[in-house]
This record gives structure tokens, C-alpha cells and sequence, in this order.
């Protein structure tokens, strides 16, 4: 019987291989050409002063709190979307997805005018003495708001992947939905679920324009790192250049760690993928 | 300790009951579609009915008029289906424990169980494993023995050996015999071999319906049901029983004998003829002679059928010598004369 998996031919054209080294060069030159104004014997005082210290350090609290936020509102958020059906639902999917298109200053405008002093529940929150915007609060927010998309896609496409059965058979061997969720269905999902939360770090890490609007350039209260670099710009290119390099480093260090990980998992013998077997069938996909 | 259900499910086109006496396997059969796995699919809750009642053991499984439906995890009914659907994340053990860790047994009482019933289905050898470094048969092995780790009141089987190859099943099959001796399951299978050797009796289903059911012996001796005779490798005319034979739908006479059985009073009405391949034999023209009976056909399907031909026409079959295949020049579109004599016809009463 013929085996895909052992076949060798690859049926890639040759001018698709040099468009795709056009691609990879788009995005590694301008890296090259940063680097080559790093100002590096300053480098470490550049990026060791009181501002940079706590403007990075900011950055990857507020990253690492919106990551699990985005992970405790995404996940189900992914589940009901992959697994759920009910009227509206693509509605909704193209509701969640929105601040992927959305500029981040109209995200940060519609975060100030909902949660803001001024806004439609921030009145309420004002009137119980809680002052979110400009806090750093806002800045996970913001963070959170623009990141969230990230998660729910990857996790949603993971989860439909994996399909129904395994999920269908637990639940024949007496494992409750919550159980079936927890053994089952996460571990399933664990690449696609690893994946989501690195790229909502690292949207997180990155953002500007919603935590700006909304949460304003407060050192050591909500000026992250892009908000110090984009300051630093008018001021001291040196940094700028030097804080952006770092930010480059940390968030690649983050991908690198994460995105190494589940790769290692599910050793496999050779030719036989861990989801061998005929394709889904009418008992476990109702 | 049995299973009454009855289910309608008007979007898959099924209209069925069936009961499981006490320590009864049930072995479901029929063409594709015929909706055998959503019976199965029904009775393990994967599948809501839109009418009908199940009851397992005096408890209710679902029943629709009062709104009451159990979920999966509620109803004591293990499932193995063709794909073993081992957690690709778990070693083999934790496979097999999963089900009484899923239910509240400790982690060590868990693993004793599962421990217990790999040893059950010769696998206690597998423990440590992969899913993914296991073959297709010890892979439905373990998936065995996980299903029966949470002590099922039902076993649902739905096509467990369909995936395995020629030299796994054989094995798969005596484990069967072995597990479901005593035990209440309905089986859902293509194999006449699985059905004669684990089941104690056969439903043939046709269309999301109860065509045909009995004894496998039996059914499989006294097809009634064209599928049962195409599996029981018969010819099968239906029609209306006249004197002397049948008559079908298409006005063909069948002259024949009655089967042992076949009551006086029963031979009339709806009925059947039922012949074996090798009893049809294969000419260009009709021939002369003794009272036969003639039916005219075009060649579908031409085909090796162990050292003979089997020759395809329409609903029946002939099986001639690749000798007499070669000298008619057989090939699909030929016409032919098929005959058979009327003391090889066995006639039954629908």
C-alpha cells in the first residue's frame, strides 16, 4: 500500500522557493539594518538604566498576566466556538476575531469609552470607588483585548482538528465532561493550546496603540517597553535602538522555548503518525 | 439483566427496536448506511433519538416522550468501535486504568484494574507503551481491555475487527468468544464468521429497519433478506408464492421445492427462492431439455471466486469453471441464459 509519509517527492517549484527567500530576507534585513546602529559599547548601560529596567519589567508582568487572562477567557471561549452549536455562532466568531483587524487606537478608544471614567460601565466601577483606566490594570487589558484573537484561532482550528472521538470515547468510559476536558481534551490540544498562549505573549509584548489610548505612558505604572522605546525615539536613539533589539531578544527567546516544546512530545516509531486510522465516523461524530 | 430499546431517528432514517436478554449477543448486520452504527451510537448516548425508549437493566437510558436522556458517561454501556481510539497521550496502562480513574477509583486502585485486565486480553506485556508503538491488533486488544475495565452492563462492538488485518483478527476474534461469553453486547459486523462464531442472534437491517432475524444458523441456512443471502453467498428471488414456486415482481416464474418447514398453510403470499451460485449454470442460448428454470440476464460483473468464476448478472450469481468462462468468452454486456434446476430452488414463506 502506498504510504504518503515515506513518499520523498515534493511538488515545489522552484520560483516558489525564491519568492520565499524574498520573504525571509523582507523580514530579516530590517533586523540586520538595526543592528548595525546599535550604539553596542553603551549597549548594557542603554538598557540597564532605572527607565529601561522598568519599562521591561512592566512589560513582561503585564504580558504574563494577560497571557493567563487570555488563557482563562480564550480557552472556553475556543471550546464553545470549535465544539458548541448554536444560533449566532459565527457571529460571534467574527465578533472575536475583530481586534485582529481593528487598528489597536480604535481598540484602546472603545476600551476607554466601556471601562474609562467616563464610560459605559466605568461609571458604575467610578461610582464604587474602582478607577481602571491608566492604571496597570489597563494595560493588561489592552493587552488582553488585542492578544485574545491570537489564542481563540490557533486553539479553535487545534481543537477541531483533534475532532470529536477521543472525547466521545472517554465519555463511554464513564469520564464526566470536566474530566473529559482535563485528561483528555487540553493534553489533545496542548501544541495548539502552547502556541496560542506564545503568540498572545507575544502580540502582548508588542502591543502600543490600545495601552497608549487607554492606559496612557506612566513610567513604572503603564509605560511598557514599546511605549519607552517609541519616547526614547525623540530623545535618545541610542536606547530606542537598543531597547527595541532587547525587546527583539525576549521575544524571541520566549518563541523559541515554547515553540521547541511540543515537538518533543509523542515519540512516534517511524510511519505510523499517532492519528493513524480511517477517517472520522458516524458513531463518535454525532 | 436486559436491554430493551426502541429509537426513531427520522434524519438517518431509522425506525428500530431491538432486546438483549441476559448474557445474549446480538449481532447486528446489513449494507452500508443501514444505520448500525447509530443504533450503537444511540444506545452509548452519542446519539439522541427523536422518539423511543431504552431501558438497560431497569434503568432508563433515555426515553423521549418524558424528556429523559442519560448522558455517556452515565450509562454503563462500553463502546469499541473499528478504530481503537487509544489516547494518544497516555501510556497503554493509563489507557486501561482511564476509565476507573475517570469514575473515582484511586490512582494505585486504577492501575491495578488496568493492570488486571491488559493481563485479561494477553497485553499485560504492552503496559509501558504508545498507542502509537502498538500494532493495529494490539492496539484494538488494549482498547478491549479498556472497555472492560469500567465493567459495562452492555458491550457495544461496533466493526472492532474491520480494521485488522488477515493475521490479527483471527486473534481478536477468540478474545471475543472468550469476553462475550455471559456478557450482554450487540455487535455490529460484516463477517458471517463473527457473526456464526460470537453472536447468539442475528438482526439484518435494511434501510434503518428490522428486515430479517434469528438464530445465525439459521438465518444464514433460510435467507430471507437479500443481504443475508448474499452473505450466506445465496441467490435470492422475492415475489409471490403460486403453486409449485414463485413469481416475482417481474413476472419471472421460479419453479423449486419447499424448504423444510414451510408449513402448508404458509405457502402463499409473500415469499422467497433461494439458490446457490453453484447450482446456476451459464449458456449463450436457452437450452432444450428437462423442466429448468431460464432466466435471461446481461453479464455485470465477471470476477475470481476461488478456483471457479464467479459470473455477475444483475442480482444473481453463477459459479462456472474458468474453463466454460473462457469458451462463452463472458465479459460484462454479454447476454446470457442463466439456468437452474428446480430441485436445487429452495422456496420459504417470507
Amino acid at each position: 500500500m502506498a504510504r504518503p509519509d515515506v513518499w520523498e517527492f515534493r511538488a515545489v517549484p522552484r520560483w516558489i522557493v525564491a519568492l520565499a527567500v524574498l520573504g525571509a530576507l523582507f523580514i530579516l534585513l530590517p533586523l540586520a539594518g538595526m543592528a548595525a546602529r546599535v550604539n553596542w559599547p553603551d549597549f548594557v548601560a542603554l538598557v540597564t538604566s532605572d527607565s529601561s529596567r522598568a519599562a521591561l519589567f512592566l512589560s513582561l508582568r503585564t504580558a504574563a498576566a494577560s497571557t493567563v487572562l487570555c488563557l482563562l477567557l480564550g480557552v472556553p471561549l475556543a471550546i464553545v466556538l470549535a465544539r458548541g452549536s448554536f444560533p449566532g455562532q459565527r457571529l460571534l466568531r467574527a465578533l472575536v476575531l475583530l481586534p485582529l483587524v481593528v487598528p489597536p487606537v480604535v481598540g484602546g478608544l472603545a476600551l476607554l469609552y466601556t471601562f474609562g471614567r467616563e464610560g459605559l460601565i466605568g461609571r458604575a466601577l467610578d461610582v464604587a470607588g474602582v478607577s481602571i483606566a491608566f492604571s496597570t490594570t489597563a494595560v493588561v487589558m489592552a493587552q488582553t483585548f488585542v492578544a485574545l484573537p491570537f489564542l481563540v484561532l490557533s486553539l479553535e482550528g487545534t481543537l477541531r482538528t483533534a475532532g470529536q472521538r477521543y472525547e466521545a470515547v472517554a465519555a463511554t468510559l464513564g469520564a464526566r465532561p470536566t474530566v473529559v476536558l482535563r485528561r483528555v481534551t487540553l493534553p489533545l490540544v496542548l501544541p495548539g493550546l502552547v502556541s496560542g498562549a506564545v503568540l498572545a505573549f507575544a502580540r502582548s509584548l508588542g502591543e502600543f496603540g490600545a495601552t497608549l489610548t487607554f492606559a496612557g505612558s506612566l513610567e513604572g505604572v503603564t509605560r511598557t517597553l514599546p511605549l519607552e522605546i517609541y519616547l526614547q525615539r525623540e530623545i535618545d536613539p541610542d536606547a530606542a535602538i537598543a531597547l527595541s533589539l532587547l525587546l527583539i531578544a525576549v521575544a524571541a527567546v520566549v518563541v523559541a522555548l515554547t515553540y521547541r516544546a511540543p515537538r518533543r512530545r509523542h515519540t512516534r516509531p517511524k510511519g505510523r503518525p499517532a492519528t493513524a486510522g480511517p477517517p472520522p465516523r458516524e458513531a463518535a461524530t454525532p | 439483566m436486559t436491554l430493551a430499546m426502541s429509537a426513531r431517528l427520522a434524519q438517518r432514517n431509522l425506525d428500530f427496536s431491538l432486546t438483549v436478554g441476559d448474557g445474549e449477543t446480538v449481532a447486528l448486520m446489513g449494507p452500508n448506511g443501514a444505520g448500525k452504527s447509530s443504533v450503537v451510537s444511540l444506545l452509548a448516548g452519542l446519539l439522541r433519538p427523536e422518539a423511543g425508549r431504552a431501558e438497560l437493566d431497569g434503568r432508563v437510558l433515555y426515553d423521549a416522550e418524558r424528556g429523559h436522556w442519560l448522558p455517556p458517561h452515565a450509562r454503563g454501556t462500553g463502546l469499541l468501535a473499528q478504530d481503537p481510539l487509544l489516547f494518544p497521550h497516555l501510556s497503554v496502562l493509563e489507557n486501561v486504568a482511564f476509565g476507573p480513574s475517570s469514575t473515582g477509583a484511586g490512582r494505585a486502585a486504577a492501575r491495578r484494574d488496568g493492570r488486571r485486565w491488559l493481563q485479561a486480553v494477553d497485553a499485560a506485556d504492552l503496559a509501558d507503551r504508545r498507542p502509537a508503538e502498538l500494532s493495529g491488533g494490539q492496539a484494538q486488544r488494549v482498547a478491549m481491555a479498556r472497555a472492560l475495565a469500567t465493567e459495562p452492563a452492555l458491550l457495544l462492538l461496533d466493526e472492532p475487527m474491520a480494521a485488522l488485518d488477515i493475521h490479527s483478527a483471527p486473534l481478536l476474534r477468540r478474545l471475543l468468544k472468550r469476553v462475550l461469553a455471559g456478557r450482554q453486547a450487540v455487535l455490529v459486523t460484516h463477517d458471517v464468521l463473527d457473526a456464526l462464531t460470537l453472536a447468539d442472534r442475528i438482526i439484518v437491517m435494511e434501510h434503518g429497519r428490522i428486515v430479517e432475524q434469528g438464530p445465525p444458523a439459521a438465518v444464514l441456512a433460510t435467507p430471507r433478506s437479500r443481504f443475508a443471502a448474499g452473505l450466506a453467498g445465496l441467490n435470492v428471488m422475492t415475489g409471490s408464492l403460486v403453486a409449485g414456486g414463485l413469481l416475482t415482481d417481474d413476472g419471472e416464474h421460479v419453479a423449486g421445492r419447499w424448504a423444510p418447514g414451510a408449513a402448508a398453510d404458509e405457502r402463499a403470499g409473500a415469499g422467497t427462492a433461494a439458490f446457490p451460485p453453484s447450482a446456476v449454470s451459464v449458456f449463450l442460448a436457452a437450452p432444450h431439455g428437462s423442466p429448468r428454470n431460464v432466466f435471461a440476464r446481461t453479464v455485470t460483473d465477471v470476477e475470481p471466486h476461488g478456483d471457479q468464476i464467479r459470473v455477475r448478472a444483475g442480482a444473481l450469481a453463477a459459479d462456472i469453471s474458468p474453463a466454460a468462462a473462457a469458451d462463452l468468452a463472458l465479459a460484462p454486456g454479454t447476454d446470457v441464459v442463466l439456468v437452474v434446476k428446480a430441485a436445487e430452488v429452495a422456496l420459504y414463506p417470507a
